[in-house]
């Protein structure tokens, strides 16, 4: 009825705080930066989105696991919005969500490495390694080498340690 | 035209039109999307596997957005979806060179490189677009498009210097689809009416780059580009006006049967 009986913002962005991403559980929709506003509109509550990768199929399962976070803690009217504007980055990801990779086993993306398509000076570049240094999120040696551009979801690509031999994953920058 | 997008350039050009445009856009991007999924399972390598299957996903994902736009400014009530399974081969318009088939490792690499050079061109001026719902597509889908370019050129240039057979195979697969990508720069009246709305570029403005892009990477790769030759769909008989070769129907009868099959199945 009227807004005294709302949950504080500061609240709501706390609740999803808690909600894991589906594919990389261990950080959560707020570190990943996908959520870019929460706001009242009368009764229903309003949260924004802006996805991932175009074609990521987490996007659904994260838009349900928000409506039954906010229902869960007594929400009733909840309004997802895409926003596809700005497009979202992995410069995104916090502070704190980019320490929770890498303790679990995932690289944090580099910030500003994300390729921009104009190929002078890399395709020169090739053998298969890039020219990224990547230190393994395992041992931390640098001494590291990718696999291949691709990983276990669109956000990753695969890497290996040369030292300690383990492969990982390296959540890539765009 | 309706005065109700005001707000958005598509006001500026016949309806239509834009949504013949963006059929064009969002069906390459579905059609590749597709031939490039059918290796899921089988690509020669389970990285090269695993590559593929993200870069359909990324296709497929992107074409939602455009065909999701074409809905909109359509106002019949479609729906992406309905828009990707319910037309018939001759409603598409997607280019003769993303329903080639994906042949052996070599055309299908060839054959997204030559598209991906184009498609980061394309994008790129799209970010530019008077209207901000096509700019804010483009400036999603360019950023994973940058992957792609930077991925097919990175294989194309080890397969081309590659082995003799690895070498020969690539060459022969670029004499086979260079054919195929005039049409991506011929300009007709829908992309002249999208240019003047400030909307699009014209393809033809594309050529310029994509030759720069397409000449370094092959001479990197040891391959020669097959020079001035015979072109599939140029003349306004090709598949951006809906005049598609064998292979598309063989794509949609299976890209569509579940929607045929049962229709109006929903997840």
């Amino acid at each position: 009825m009227q807004s005294a009986t709302h949950p504080d913002l500061a609240e709501v962005w706390r609740w999803l705080s808690e909600v894991p991403d589906p594919e990389i559980p261990v950080i959560s929709l707020t570190d990943l930066g996908i959520v870019r506003d929460v706001a009242w509109e009368g009764e229903t509550l309003v949260v924004t989105v802006t996805p991932t990768y175009s074609g990521c199929p987490a996007t659904t399962i994260i838009n349900l696991d928000i409506e039954t976070a906010l229902h869960d803690r007594g929400v009733e009217k909840v309004r997802l919005e895409r926003r596809l504007s700005p497009p979202w980055t992995s410069d995104w990801l916090t502070v704190e969500g980019r320490e929770k990779l890498r303790a679990y086993g995932i690289a944090p993306p580099i910030d500003g490495t994300a390729p921009d398509g104009r190929l002078a000076g890399r395709i020169s570049r090739l053998a298969g390694t890039s020219n990224l240094v990547i230190a393994c999120p395992r041992c931390g040696s640098t001494h590291t080498e990718r696999l291949s551009q691709a990983g276990s979801t669109p956000c990753k690509a695969s890497w290996r340690c040369k030292d300690c031999l383990e492969p990982f994953d390296y959540f890539k920058c765009i | 035209m309706a005065g109700s997008v005001e707000a958005n350039a598509v006001g500026a050009v016949d309806r239509a039109v834009c949504v013949e445009w963006l059929q064009r856009v969002g069906d390459n991007a579905l059609i590749l999307g597709h031939r490039v999924s059918e290796w899921c399972g089988h690509a020669p390598a389970l990285e090269e596997d695993i590559a593929l299957a993200n870069q359909a996903l990324d296709l497929i994902g992107q074409c939602q957005l455009w065909l999701g736009l074409a809905a909109e400014v359509e106002g019949k009530g479609r729906t992406a979806d309905q828009i990707a399974y319910l037309r018939d081969a001759g409603a598409f318009r997607n280019l003769l060179l993303v329903e080639r088939p994906n042949g052996d490792f070599g055309q299908t690499l060839i054959r997204q490189f030559l598209f991906d050079a184009f498609h980061i061109a394309l994008l790129r001026a799209l970010t530019e677009s008077s209207d901000p719902r096509v700019a804010g597509i483009a400036a999603k889908a360019v950023k994973e498009v940058a992957y792609h370019l930077e991925r097919s050129a990175d294989l194309v240039v080890r397969l081309g210097d590659g082995t003799a057979e690895s070498h020969d195979r690539m060459q022969k697969a670029l004499d086979l689809l260079f054919p195929y990508t005039g049409e991506m720069f011929t300009d007709d009246a829908t992309d002249r009416a999208m240019a003047e709305a400030g909307i699009a570029p014209l393809p033809s403005r594309l050529k310029p780059e994509w030759d720069r892009t397409v000449a370094d990477v092959l001479e990197e790769a040891t391959l020669t580009q097959p020079g001035q030759v015979w072109q599939h769909g140029v003349k306004g008989q090709g598949g951006k006006t809906g005049v598609h070769s064998e292979y598309l129907g063989f794509i949609l009868a299976e890209m569509q049967f579940l929607q045929r099959a049962y229709p109006g199945a929903t997840w």
